[in-house]
């Protein structure tokens, strides 16, 4: 009896630290981090500026750790209170696709760069973290790569990168701002789609040739 | 993109900062609505087109050139090379800063890398662990306590703000480069590192052209929360969401 609890206490120990190791913010970096180089790595279509390609795998195995309303709300600031739940959803599909566009884009200029994580902190009960790296890359100076992440109950979602400094998120606050002046909710809705719509296209126009 | 994260400068720059405040003096006031971080958004607007101009027909064209025809180790010793001889600078500013054990180590990388890492071509230093820092005396004045003033964009040397155009003035000054005698050799030093971080900078170009709504303004952010950045030492306090 004595041995089966002992054994049963074990295994429990075991799985939460497994279960830990898992949801550690950094460590859920470093694992997407370094499985979404190991693709780049062995793809030569990606490497060789396949944009939809690299889309894909950004869709596929970035995605689904980031937490794209916040990322929105932060990117509009005071105005995404005025946008109505509708919107607000417009909104964050519109924004997602853009960022998108430009993070796989990056992505396909990847060549050579080690990515280094710096020792990381938290206190226990914390729910909003930085995990900083770096990018090393021959012949250049290492570039500072940032990213906040929160704890929701579906585990860690990143909401905003930094890159060198520069937030790929509250970059558009400005921009975001003075389109709603303009055009209201609706007209930064419409400048945003229409941008992806003309990104869209000039992809159509690379793949024709 | 000229002179988005770096510190290229041609010969005339002086000149025309010089000119460009006496610009600003006379125009400042009057246009002092709009976004209260850019006050002089009309001229900097204008002066944003002459430089992408500018960019567009001599700049990229060299610096694409460059690109294609030089060999990474080359392109390394150069980068290597202006790094090391900045490292002079950037450690009298630390020291500036009251960061003397940075000092210690911005002057240890100047020593290894002048002398092991031959001239400067070899970034010895950072392999061994001494970290190259950023610093110049924009900054320096930030950690006194001078604020920026406005943001400003000038042809070739790109954005800065009040301050970083004045701390860029006094870096002229205490950049080696700004002092290599006869002046035609300073003139070739002082081309080759701006076409070297033109050349840097170009991989950026197409992410900036396709994440910006306004070109102007995403560069003029991004060159905003970089500065912050810098001054902070790459740990900047949390603004408010």
């Amino acid at each position: 009896m004595m041995k089966k609890l002992v054994a049963f206490f074990f295994a429990a120990l075991v799985a939460t630290a497994a279960v830990q190791a898992q949801e550690a913010p950094d460590a859920l970096i470093m694992q997407v981090t370094e499985e979404v180089l190991d693709i780049i790595r062995k793809d030569k279509d990606i490497q060789s500026g396949n944009t939809h390609k690299a889309i894909e795998l950004v869709d596929k195995k970035v995605l689904p750790h980031f937490n794209f309303q916040h990322m929105t709300a932060l990117a509009v600031g005071k105005d995404w209170k005025k946008a109505s739940p509708q919107q607000q959803q417009q909104l964050s599909a519109e924004f997602r696709t853009l960022l998108v566009r430009t993070y796989s884009n990056a992505l396909t200029g990847y060549m050579n760069q080690k990515i280094i994580y710096k020792p990381f902190k938290m206190n226990p009960g914390e729910t909003d973290v930085l995990v900083r790296t770096e990018v090393l890359q021959p012949g250049s100076k290492p570039v500072q790569l940032d990213y906040s992440l929160e704890k929701l109950d579906a585990g860690w979602k990143v909401y905003d990168m930094t890159v060198a400094g520069i937030s790929l998120v509250t970059n558009y606050r400005d921009q975001f701002g003075q389109e709603v002046r303009n055009g209201g909710i609706d007209g930064l809705i419409a400048t945003i789609t229409a941008k992806n719509k003309s990104l869209e296209a000039n992809l159509a126009k690379v793949d024709k040739k | 993109m000229i002179g988005m994260l770096g510190v290229p400068e041609t010969i005339y720059c002086r000149k025309l900062l010089a000119g460009g405040f006496l610009a600003l003096a006379l125009c400042g006031n009057a246009m002092a609505e709009g976004n209260p971080r850019d006050p002089y958004e009309g001229f900097n607007r204008a002066m944003f087109s002459v430089n992408e101009a500018v960019d567009k027909y001599a700049a990229k064209p060299i610096a694409r050139v460059y690109e294609s025809v030089a060999p990474l180790p080359v392109k390394a010793g150069v980068g290597n090379f202006f790094g090391n001889v900045g490292d002079l600078w950037i450690g009298a500013n630390s020291a500036m800063q009251g960061k003397f054990s940075d000092a210690g180590v911005d002057i240890s990388r100047l020593l290894i890398n002048s002398t092991i890492g031959i001239f400067g071509l070899f970034d010895v230093a950072s392999e061994l662990g001494l970290e190259k820092h950023e610093e110049d005396f924009g900054q320096t004045m930030a950690v006194w306590g001078v604020r920026d003033g406005g943001y400003l964009f000038w042809p070739i040397i790109g954005p800065r703000t009040v301050r970083d155009s004045a701390g860029w003035f006094i870096d002229s000054y205490g950049d080696p480069v700004w002092r290599a005698r006869p002046i035609a050799s300073r003139n070739s030093l002082l081309t080759l590192r701006f076409v070297d971080i033109r050349a840097s900078l170009l991989p950026a170009d197409k992410v900036v052209e396709e994440a910006a709504l306004d070109k102007y303004a995403y560069i003029r952010d991004a060159y905003l929360q970089r500065r912050r950045n810098q001054i902070f030492d790459g740990r900047p306090p949390r603004l408010d969401d």
